[in-house]
């Protein structure tokens, strides 16, 4: 049978499981965007305000789901629109194939209208990517970009399609399955032994587990080794929402703005098995000091990660899934009362400083001027009327930290942030990606400046009516920066001020949403039940502080040492 | 403590290659002393080769993320005393009555070859280890060099073990 190149494309996507894609249509993908119309009852596209945003949907629904999210867009500005999304995905490791027309093969290489080199511009955000110019390898190509996408360490995937490999005809062989991921070589049992007898013999184990958890699907693996082992344990920004937050050795997110008592375990450990991170720079703070204190038992899919940042004394490459069956298996059940004694001091003395921090806060803000709530008070009031199966996703700043620290997460692939690139503007693309996947009631926390980067997706979450609540903790500042200015730039506020005009609420109502605003724990409480009440976007813009801190903070470069718990 | 490596890697010869391979490399930081690339006895297969200056930790690292990269195929470091590495140097001297005979005797004794002469210059073809083409090259220097080209290493182990992928 003889299909056009662009119907090609649309049968592989089908034969691949692919049943949404989020896009933008521009010259060069008209003919990719007319065979999608043709076959829109088993394919749905959703049609966004921005490249970006797309990029950023795919992202979400790939995150909130682990299938593979797909994204289409035109050559030259399409294309380079979806670079930060992509971008975002690479670095925290979410399978996305993005599809972008480009200028017939003709045209190439002679700077043609909209003609970018989107395979040499993506080529470092890119697991992989491929340019097609020929429509015999077409099928194969599509397949192939789906089977790297999500094999091993899943990540974004480019194909770039010229507009004549789109229109080019070409027998089509039809494919059963869809691609399947490349198995990945199980570790060595004589590693897997090793790694017992280091855990067996350590009298202060620590779990610290990112990302890899949740793309492994080895949750309940980790709980089943943890609870054996008796090994207290905290996560990465990648890693929140692989373990319920209420699990009783679980000490939430350790790194610069991470749990005290996490961070200060993990350097009172004398063994830290750590599942499925890479000890980014925010993780570890100085890489030096870092791991002084400690042994390190490092388990990753990917061996490119394993000794980069951090030397281990046992690096062992594999699935988390299987490698931590069989060191379940293998390790000797054991109890750590002192251990355990040592942390619950830490956990007291965690909630001590939070409870100071608080007070602080609020008797700061009792004595400003206008009525203005917390992140506390934001958090709680959200965590205590979402449903459990909510999906809670974030922009990127203060709120981010926040959210990261304190909501409480039930289920895995509930909370969906940009960790790695810390891509501002993240965030309703993201929520509008997870509604459209799960169909669960989304939470987008974010902040005045976040928002405002790509608040125009808020079109495409009214058109789609998705029950996206969106939570602005909007304090008219960037308030990370200004953070960092405030501690250590002499409160040199340089380019942090936004003091704009903007009104979020009609912003919202301009574009067909609802929005209410929110000074107080009460209003926001009533508009917290008018958002759950109606369907469709819903928009809250809480009033807040400039100055509220992210506590606590480890500084750059800093070490458990240097933690700082509160600002003067 | 840094040390100079060598690399051999088959890749797939498909358009791009090249840039991913040595992108890696500036991307993350680390320098490249030369890289070569040609074809193979094996279709479709090309080798690069690559030598760097680095310790245990950063040849580790570049050996993992070159085997990440999907259109390589085969990595491997090449012991260097088990490896006969040679590069090829083609240089142009100026041709004077007072230095051509020394030039010439340099020649002989280094087993180069004249490749070219003409009243002004002549061009030597010189193949070696990179440390025997450097002595050459030094001592052309006072004659007056006024082009050279050098191809960068290959590299191939001694005896039976063969840098082989299972594409194909």
């Amino acid at each position: 049978m003889k299909l056009s190149g662009a119907k090609i494309v649309v049968e592989t996507l089908l034969e691949q499981g692919c049943d949404t894609l989020f896009g933008y249509p521009g010259g060069q993908v008209i003919d990719l965007f007319d065979a999608l119309y043709l076959k829109r009852k088993q394919i749905r596209h959703i049609l966004t305000a921005h490249e970006q945003g797309a990029a950023h949907a795919a992202d979400g629904y790939a995150r909130a789901t682990g299938k593979v999210g797909v994204v289409i867009a035109t050559s030259g500005p399409g294309a380079t629109n979806l670079i930060t999304g992509i971008a975002a995905a690479y670095l925290d490791s979410v399978p996305v194939v993005a599809i972008t027309g480009n200028v017939p093969c003709s045209q190439i290489g002679r700077d043609s209208f909209q003609e970018v080199d989107i395979v040499g511009v993506s080529m470092p955000v890119t697991k992989h990517n491929f340019i097609v110019k020929d429509v015999s390898e077409l099928a194969d190509t599509v397949r192939e970009a789906f089977r790297i996408a999500k094999s091993g360490r899943p990540g974004p995937v480019l194909v770039d399609i010229p507009k004549d490999v789109q229109t080019a005809l070409c027998d089509f062989t039809p494919c059963s399955e869809p691609a399947a991921a490349e198995p990945v070589k199980a570790a060595s049992e004589h590693r897997i032994q090793r790694a017992a007898a280091l855990i067996d013999a350590a009298e202060r184990p620590y779990i610290y587990f990112g990302g890899g958890i949740i793309a492994s699907n080895a949750s309940a693996e980790l709980l089943a080794f943890a609870e054996k082992t008796d090994t207290p344990m905290g996560c990465s920004l990648m890693g929140l929402s692989a373990v319920p937050s209420s699990y009783p050795g679980f000490l939430g997110m350790q790194g610069m703005h991470g749990h005290f008592a996490a961070t200060a375990a993990e350097d009172a450990a004398d063994l830290v098995i750590a599942l499925g991170v890479r000890f980014s720079d925010r993780a570890t703070g100085q890489q030096e000091r870092f791991s002084q204190n400690f042994n390190i038992l490092h388990i990753d899919i990917d061996g490119a990660e394993l000794n980069k940042n951090i030397r281990a004394q046992l690096a062992i490459r594999g699935d988390l899934r299987d490698a931590l069956r069989r060191l379940t298996a293998a390790v000797q059940p054991a109890k750590h009362p002192e251990w355990r004694k040592r942390i619950a001091a830490m956990q007291a003395d965690e909630a001590r400083r939070t409870a100071q921090s608080h007070q602080l806060l609020t008797e700061h803000l009792s004595a400003g001027r206008q009525s203005v709530l917390t992140h506390f008070a934001v958090i709680d009031a959200v965590s205590s009327s979402a449903p459990d199966d909510a999906v809670i996703v974030t922009d990127v700043g203060q709120h981010q930290m926040w959210t990261a620290q304190r909501y409480p997460l039930k289920k895995p692939r509930t909370f969906l942030t940009s960790g790695g690139l810390g891509a501002m503007g993240y965030g309703l693309g993201a929520a509008i990606g997870a509604w459209t996947a799960t169909g669960k009631p989304v939470f987008l926390f974010t902040g005045d400046g976040g928002f405002g980067m790509n608040l125009t997706e808020l079109a495409t979450a009214v058109s789609l009516h998705a029950n996206i609540t969106v939570i602005i903790m909007n304090n008219g500042v960037l308030g990370m920066v200004r953070q960092w200015q405030r501690m250590f730039f002499r409160k040199r506020y340089s380019g942090t001020t936004l003091n704009r005009k903007t009104d979020f609420v009609r912003v919202a109502e301009a574009f067909g949403a609802k929005g209410l605003r929110a000074a107080d724990a009460e209003t926001l409480q009533k508009a917290l039940r008018k958002a759950a009440a109606q369907s469709g976007p819903f928009v809250i813009d809480c009033i807040m502080d400039p100055d509220e801190p992210v506590l606590p903070m480890r500084p750059p470069g800093g070490s458990v040492d240097d933690i700082i718990t509160e600002i003067k | 403590m840094a040390k100079q490596y060598v690399i051999g890697v088959l890749v797939a010869n498909i358009s791009g290659v090249l840039s991913r391979v040595s992108g890696m490399f500036t991307r993350r930081g680390f320098n490249i002393d030369c890289l070569t690339v040609g074809e193979t006895e094996t279709a479709g297969v090309s080798r690069i080769t690559v030598a760097f200056h680095g310790d245990e930790d950063i040849k580790e690292r570049i050996v993992t993320q070159l085997e990440k990269l999907h259109d390589v195929k085969e990595v491997e470091v090449l012991d260097q005393h088990e490896t006969v590495i040679r590069e090829l140097l083609l240089i142009k001297i100026r041709n004077t009555a007072e230095n051509r005979q020394d030039i010439m005797t340099a020649v002989e004794i280094f087993r180069s070859k004249i490749v070219d002469y003409s009243n002004s210059a002549l061009v030597c073809e010189l193949t070696g280890e990179t440390s025997k083409i450097d002595a050459f090259i030094d001592l052309m220097k006072p004659y007056g060099i006024m082009e050279m080209c050098r191809t960068g290493i290959v590299a191939v182990e001694r005896g039976e073990n063969c840098l082989k992928t299972d594409m194909n």
